[in-house]
């Protein structure tokens, strides 16, 4: 199987790889996908509670080149944007970005889950 | 082949490293050296009756009928030529059911047998015929008594292969071949892993037919061999592709003479070299495995180690996903049992039925050691895959709650629906 390029340089140099306090407030965790089906991520995103910008993210990934892609860039995506911007993050915006063909597209859907699962944990704990 | 990941890997080791030899092994240059006059002065058709060049032709059909023969302690006469082990599995299983079809209807095979074999079994299904599909134990063997409880007095064939060609767990056929003597009913081995790698013989094996492919021994691809037991007892099978009546009317069509005298010499070295070359595997295997077990933790290997192929290794390495691995190691020809890197997205049906869970044939990686590996690629390659699994465990999530204390078991994931 061939990957993009873009694919190959963030299974090479992952970005945002390791994890936050769960404890924490600040922290909301995502924890997706399962080991039977070859793929968990873990997303973590810490929120700054006055602008409610996403000041730092992190992730880790059991799963092929391109899941591992696909949460490497949606923590670089998530980074900076406030909860509600990165709830508009699509699935489809990191097919398009990482090239994944037709049989990754469920990578991309479990990143954009992640995401989602992380802002839900922290609304939970902002309640 | 891309040269992106081409290139020279210290101690004489050149890169890319081949170490997928249950998939097909490269030719032997001695084998293509007893080919070439056949693929070029030396063209005639077998079949020619009447001129030097079929004569020639059919002289060295028979030499390499003897070669095969002798690999497998058959007699040359009993040797179908085929176009490889599909056909000829297909050929046995068909080939058997059409003919003894009257005597009974049923088959035995098990659930962890190649595609050829399962997939000519579902085709005899839908003719009406009834097939029983043994489960295999964890070390992944069948269990005799398993194979006693399913034989009745309809069953004319048990097809159980020799060696298993992901986990190259070794099947008991000499005791399979005995019971079904015992009770009349017809064996055929899918040998296509075993022949010209471990010992294998048809008489003290006791097997009735016998499946071989030229790709897997060193010899050239488009080539098989269906043995074809002549007494004790005699077999006899349906032609499954209808023609001039070559093969002793079994298997019609111009024979392959460059690709029958390569298989023959493919034969004709592995048998000269099984002694030293089996040794020379296990070497080499066990120190692969040695050097990947002692630097690495939550390793496990997949199916018998006791019953197994010599140049086989079965591993799964737990919280690492097999397809990931293998772009780590892409200077390394291996193969995974991951869903990822099969076309039907579903991970190894054979590692699956070892009951280990399926997490674990999505961590697995077979390596298969060929005649060409040496030891310094076998030091590379341990290298390499010790150094991508700690780096993909950091990269885990799933690591990380193992490091924690925390039981995968018992997680409730939130998978997505469907999957």
């Amino acid at each position: 199987m061939a990957y993009s390029d873009k694919v190959l340089d963030h299974y090479t140099n992952p970005r945002n790889v390791g994890s936050l306090d769960k404890a924490s407030a600040e922290v909301g965790t995502g924890l997706v996908g399962a080991p039977e089906c070859g793929d968990v991520m873990k997303l973590q995103i810490k929120v700054n509670p006055e602008t409610k910008v996403i000041e730092e993210a992190k992730f880790k990934t059991f799963g092929c080149g391109s899941a591992i892609a696909s949460s490497s860039l949606a923590t670089e995506w998530v980074k900076g944007k406030t909860v509600d911007e990165a709830l508009t993050i699509k699935n489809t915006d990191i097919v398009k970005e990482l090239s994944l063909p037709p049989v990754k597209i469920h990578c991309s859907v479990l990143a954009e889950d992640a995401i989602r699962a992380a802002i839900s944990d922290w609304k939970k704990k902002q309640a | 082949m891309s040269n992106t990941n081409s290139g020279n890997g210290g101690n004489g080791v050149k890169l890319p490293i081949y170490m997928d030899n249950h998939a097909t092994t490269p030719l032997d240059p001695r084998v293509l050296q007893a080919m070439m006059p056949y693929l070029t002065e030396v063209f005639g058709n077998a079949a020619s009756r009447n001129h030097e060049f079929g004569w020639r032709a059919e002289q060295a059909v028979e030499t390499a009928r003897e070669q095969i023969a002798k690999l497998i302690g058959a007699s040359a006469k009993e040797i179908i030529f085929t176009s490889g082990a599909t056909e000829s599995n297909n050929l046995a299983l068909k080939g058997v059911a059409d003919m003894y079809r009257e005597k009974g209807n049923h088959i035995i095979t098990q659930v962890i047998e190649h595609k050829a074999t399962l997939d000519s079994c579902k085709r005899l299904e839908k003719e009406g015929f009834r097939i029983t599909y043994l489960p295999v134990q964890k070390d992944g063997r069948i269990d005799m008594e398993d194979l006693k409880r399913a034989m009745d007095d309809k069953t004319i064939l048990v097809s159980i292969m020799a060696a298993n060609n992901e986990i190259g767990a070794l099947q008991p056929i000499r005791e399979i071949g005995k019971l079904c003597h015992e009770r009349g009913v017809l064996f055929h081995t899918d040998a296509v892993q075993i022949a010209g790698k471990a010992p294998f013989n048809v008489i003290d094996d006791n097997v009735d037919l016998a499946s071989i492919s030229g790709h897997k021994l060193y010899g050239p691809k488009g080539v098989g061999a269906l043995y074809v037991r002549r007494r004790n007892p005699r077999v006899q099978l349906v032609a499954q592709i209808d023609g001039g009546g070559h093969e002793r009317g079994m298997r019609s069509g111009t024979l392959n003479v460059p690709g029958i005298v390569g298989l023959g010499a493919a034969c004709e070295f592995a048998r000269l070299e099984m002694a030293d070359e089996m040794k020379t595997m296990q070497g080499l295997r066990d120190n692969l495995r040695d050097q990947i077990m002692s630097q690495l933790d939550e390793v496990y290997i997949n199916g018998s180690w006791e019953h197994r192929l010599p140049n086989n290794l079965n591993i799964s390495f737990a919280f690492v996903e097999g397809e990931s691995l293998l772009m780590g190691i892409n200077d390394i020809a291996v193969s995974s049992g991951s869903a990822c890197t099969s076309a039907t997205l579903e991970p190894s049906y054979v590692l699956k039925a070892l009951g280990a869970g399926d997490d674990l044939a999505h961590s697995s990686i077979r390596f298969g050691l060929g005649r060409f590996n040496t030891q310094a690629e076998v030091d590379y390659v341990a290298k390499r895959v010790v150094d991508v699994v700690k780096k993909l465990r950091e990269l885990s999530p799933l690591y990380e709650m193992h490091k924690e204390g925390i039981d995968l078991t018992k997680v409730q994931w939130a998978a997505e629906p469907g999957h």
